[in-house]
């Protein structure tokens, strides 16, 4: 990966910033860990922790009901602990942005990444979240954009998964 | 003899003020907030088990200049523990955490809840790091609380134990996009409560 198409969480930071986005909420993760640093750095983004991506679904919730405008940012297997929690952005219309990275679908080495991985399309669909996908670093932001309008622009939930082959595989022997 | 929840409610809430945001957790708690006199500034929670500290906490760091109060049950609170370690690291001035303990999940037949076997929530709290814990057992306390909450500047935690009781239920308004839409009105981020599609100057992107 050269320099250039490397840069794709910086050019996330911007579009997020440029969309007015507040608080970044997450469970750390490898992928996220340029964009994590950069929102920490940030005076004017609040970066939450959080013990599991639940918490994010509901801080969001409060954020919106404050007039703020919240991400979370999680790995793949998150979405399995957040479906009960999507009733709530479901029901009151709350809007929720997820940056997902992608496990268990690519060059997987750790087979209990896979089955969450492997359902998670069908999981967001059926909790109402509209599916975007990056395959390249250049499609990162043009999603990212897309998913905004349609997350805070309507109220609704919208989810951009970043694939395998864009974060690259973990490396397990050093 | 322990504290009469409806009474509590109505002592935490009394005069409360129009820079007092109040989400009272899923169940009895929300009857309890109602019971006390319906306000826009109230999110009840109807489901969402588990989140209510959370919704808290993103509408305190919003709103930095209001007072946000969480008043939710044991049973709601035991599913959302990890919440107090997320508060506890955040640390809002603006935030209070105030837990209705009975011991027991009043909405499914009064089965026991962990506490009332002896986790101790205050414990928990202090243990997240959340500095301000108080253990809310009569009149007295009660009345403390009330001040605390009049004049919030830190983080704060309390236990409220109640009695395990049944009082009539008040149910509040349901309807999730309602309620949403109406404390954005009253809080005045919105300007009239109507649909995403219809506000104006809401697009994705906030103008540069």
């Amino acid at each position: 990966m050269n320099a250039r198409t490397a840069d794709w969480p910086d050019r996330l930071f911007e579009t997020l910033k440029r969309g007015g986005v507040r608080q970044v909420c997450y469970v750390p993760d490898a992928g996220h860990a340029r964009l994590i640093e950069r929102c920490r750095a940030d005076r004017g983004i609040r970066d939450v922790a959080l013990t599991t991506e639940e918490e994010g679904v509901a801080l969001a919730a409060g954020a919106w009901l404050g007039g703020e405008r919240a991400v979370l940012l999680m790995q793949s297997s998150g979405v399995g602990n957040c479906v009960n929690m999507f009733s709530l952005a479901r029901t009151c219309r709350f809007p929720l942005l997820m940056f997902i990275t992608m496990r268990g679908e690519w060059e997987e080495f750790n087979p209990w990444q896979v089955p969450m991985g492997s359902i998670i399309d069908p999981v967001l669909k059926l909790c109402e979240a509209k599916v975007y996908r990056a395959h390249a670093p250049a499609e990162v932001a043009g999603n990212a954009e897309r998913a905004i309008q349609h997350a805070f622009g309507d109220e609704r939930i919208a989810a951009v998964i970043l694939s395998q082959e864009l974060i690259g595989k973990k490396v397990w022997t050093k | 003899m322990k504290l009469e929840r409806r009474a509590a409610m109505a002592a935490l809430l009394a005069g409360r003020g129009d820079d007092l945001l109040v989400i009272p957790g899923l169940g009895s708690t929300a009857w309890d907030a109602a019971s006390a006199g319906d306000n826009d500034r109230n999110f009840y929670l109807w489901g969402a088990m588990g989140g209510a500290a959370m919704i808290g906490l993103g509408l305190a760091l919003a709103q930095p200049d209001c007072r946000v109060a969480v008043i939710t049950g044991d049973g709601e609170m035991l599913m959302g523990l990890g919440s107090l370690a997320t508060i506890g690291i955040q640390q809002p001035r603006n935030l209070a955490v105030i837990v209705f303990d009975n011991g027991v999940y009043g909405e499914t037949g009064m089965q026991p809840s962990h506490t009332q076997a002896g986790v101790d929530l205050i414990g928990v709290a202090r243990g997240c790091g959340i500095a301000s814990c108080l253990d809310v057992r009569d009149e007295k306390e009660l009345a403390d609380l009330a001040r605390r909450l009049q004049n919030l500047r830190e983080t704060l935690f309390a236990r409220v134990q109640i009695a395990a009781e049944e009082p009539p239920r008040v149910l509040p308004l349901r309807d999730g996009v309602a309620l949403k839409n109406r404390f954005r009105v009253a809080i005045g981020i919105e300007t009239r409560p109507v649909g995403a599609q219809e506000r104006s100057g809401q697009c994705g992107f906030e103008p540069l």
